[in-house]
């Protein structure tokens, strides 16, 4: 048969089951837009290159398949750059298809020419240059391939607009990629951690993203149960297991509860499960656990003893790795531990609302709990909401919380609860997000009000970038500068203006009865919800300071 | 001992030395020496990387035999310094 290189772009991704993805046209990527308008593959006009990748990332982190964005060439590509940056951190499955100009005219610097390669060769995974339109029917498929396989991550591929443009001939069409079964640990090894588990008197499962990325959160929750272990998470593998499980700790690191954090300090075994010992979640590294015997499994060996040396690695699989396991464990009822665990969590119970304001972000965030489906997908922004939705939010299923973990990109929440509505368009998906952040991705709501789906966004407005003015006045001696806005934006006539419904609740009324009256309709509304203009996140561990130095954490009055 | 080289058989594209350097210079690490040259028909390369012994080595050498191009990624005590002096060849010229 023969095809130009568009069509084959197109084919392929129809082939491998995509169905949606989000984009902007322009001159270099012309040709796969017209290709794309003959085919069944949905695609959502984002208003902005982020936005759009920011969609797939929604896409992807609920589906657990690589999410597709297309952008143009120069500006196209680089307005990318950060959502591709935040997949490549929190290991996300992206193929991102740019266009460039034509073979001949790179290095010219021809209008809109950008080199899409080099900018984008430290935050992905791999990336393609394809130089002839036959290549891609190689190209396409490895991205898939790489994207999703192992520890996943985004992959660009850029294609001149000769590229998209110029026909070729083949025979057959190349597979569809499908992952297959993980490779099978090491037997000895697996023995090895099962000896640890079971000589250890104080375990602790200290989960992250991997676990989601493998979906063996089923294996996870049957080893923390018949081996009655604590399970702590990092702010990525929140929803792994179900928050009103007694063997549920939360989360760990600089805004973890002080009995995650204390938990850790008496534990003997720290079974390290798709983690990386990210600087946020271990604070101070030497001070980390320091009692503990440490057993690590990651899929990327090159987290292997990066940060902590462990005493027992096996590089593979999670998932694989515990399903080999559970049949050799058996089950200590570990009693003096458990009860241990039980009066930790007494002693240091969940943050409280600091003021009695009733619109206190942990009110709000416990009332929409309660009003909200289980199954509701959160997704956040990055600042104090984000870190109060983490403690608060009672996440019982995976891939329902979405969040910029490792970038911490202010701007994620919005476009990829999007995403997630368009994966999901069967549940509500709830943006919490700030002032601050919202206006990075606001212009989303036009795309939004195109789609109708099913999105509310909880904007806490304090008037601020609130984390960091609360860095300011913790650790700069309250010497506040540039994190107080000046100007007082209505969010909610914002929304209205992109149609899309907008209501403010009332500082000084209960939000319940309101919050239940917008919940119970369905489709897009923004809830602005003033929220108390100083209020702080605690507990907090300063940056750099050991996780036992915690400030606040107790009750506060 | 001789210093460590790392020693690199790769895809041979436009790409893999920026792949691989940019492995280096993200993290302020100096390469000292590089020697690189085609193999097997120049569809594949064979790079040698001249370093300075540092306790990031074996984390790097992780991170390269990730890189897609990378085929086989290995250290070695072995090469005398003098093979990356550029001035032999051109010495020999004249
Ligand atoms: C793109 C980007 N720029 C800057 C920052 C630094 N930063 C972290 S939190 C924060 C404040 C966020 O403010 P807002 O969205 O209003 O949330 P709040 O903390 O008030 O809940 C800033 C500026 C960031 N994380 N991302």
């Amino acid at each position: 048969m023969k095809r130009n290189g568009a069509e084959i772009i197109v084919e392929i991704l129809e082939r491998q089951g995509v169905r949606t993805v989000a984009g902007i046209p322009g001159g270099a990527n012309l040709p796969l837009y017209d290709a794309l308008r003959d085919s069944s593959i949905h695609h959502v006009l984002a208003r902005h290159e982020q936005g759009g990748a920011f969609m797939a990332q929604g896409i992807a982190r609920v589906t657990r398949r690589a999410g597709v964005c297309l952008g143009t060439s120069g500006p196209g590509a680089t307005n990318l750059l950060t959502a591709i940056a935040d997949a490549k951190l929190d290991s996300i499955p992206l193929v991102i298809i740019t266009g460039q100009v034509p073979l001949a005219m790179i290095g010219t610097d021809a209008f809109q020419e950008v080199d899409t390669y080099g900018l984008t060769l430290p935050i992905t995974k791999h990336n393609f240059l394809a130089r002839r339109p036959d290549e891609l029917l190689h190209i396409l498929p490895e991205a898939f391939r790489l994207a999703e396989s192992g520890r996943p991550g985004p992959v660009v591929v850029d294609v001149p607009k000769d590229v998209q443009t110029g026909e070729c001939e083949f025979d057959a069409w190349p597979e569809p990629w499908s992952n297959s079964a993980p490779a099978p640990c090491n037997p000895s090894e697996i023995d090895a951690l099962a000896c640890m588990i079971h000589d250890a008197k104080r375990p602790v499962l200290y989960i992250g993203g991997g676990i989601l990325a493998a979906g063996c959160e089923a294996e996870l929750a049957q080893l923390a149960r018949r081996n009655s272990i604590p399970v702590i998470c990092t702010l990525m593998g929140l929803g792994v297991f179900p928050a009103d499980d007694p063997l549920y700790l939360g989360l760990l690191g600089m805004h973890g509860s002080r009995a995650t954090n204390l938990a850790l300090e008496e534990a003997d075994l720290l079974i390290a499960l798709g983690v990386r010992f990210d600087d946020r979640a271990t604070g101070k590294v030497a001070a980390f656990c320091p009692q503990a015997k440490v057993a690590h499994i990651d899929i990327d060996a090159s987290e292997i003893g990066k940060i902590r040396p462990a005493d027992l690695s096996i590089m593979g699989d999670v998932g694989q790795a515990l399903r080999q396991l559970l049949p050799l464990m058996d089950a200590p009822p570990r009693d003096t531990w458990r009860s241990r665990i039980a009066q930790i969590q007494i002693d240091f119970p969940p943050a409280q609302p600091d003021s009695d304001h009733p619109l206190h972000p942990i009110r709000l965030l416990r009332e929409a709990a309660r009003l909200l489906p289980h199954d509701t997908i959160i997704t956040t922004d990055v600042g104090q909401h984000q870190m109060w939705t983490a403690q608060i939010y009672p996440f019982r299923h995976p891939r329902t919380w979405l969040t910029s973990g490792g970038l911490g990109t202010m701007g994620f929440g919005f476009p990829a609860a999007i995403g997630a509505a368009l994966a999901r368009p069967d549940r509500t998906v709830l943006c919490v997000t700030g002032d601050g952040s919202f206006l990075m991705n606001n212009q989303e709501l036009a795309t939004l009000a195109e789609l109708g789906l099913n999105v509310k966004i909880l904007l806490m407005n304090n008037g601020h970038l609130g984390l960091v003015r609360q860095q300011q006045e913790l650790f700069y001696g309250e010497r506040y500068h540039a994190t107080r806005f000046e100007a007082r934006t209505d969010y909610a006539a914002l929304a209205r203006c992109f149609g899309v419904k907008g209501v403010t609740l009332d500082p000084l009324e209960d939000p319940a009865e309101a919050l239940a009256r917008i919940f119970a309709q369905p489709g897009p509304c923004l809830i602005e919800a003033p929220i108390p203009e100083n209020a702080n996140v605690y507990p907090m561990v300063p940056p750099g300071a050991a996780n036992r130095d915690t400030i606040g954490g107790t009750v506060h009055a | 001992m001789p210093d460590p080289v790392i020693d690199l058989l790769v895809q041979n594209h436009a790409g893999v030395m920026s792949h691989v350097t940019g492995l280096f210079s993200r993290r302020a690490f100096n390469l000292e020496g590089i020697l690189c040259g085609p193999v097997e028909d120049g569809a594949q390369s064979r790079m040698f990387l001249l370093v300075n012994e540092d306790r990031r080595l074996p984390q790097l050498l992780n991170e390269l035999a990730k890189l897609y191009d990378v085929i086989h990624v290995e250290l070695r005590h072995d090469i005398p310094r003098q093979a990356f002096d550029p001035m032999q060849v051109v010495r020999e010229e004249v």
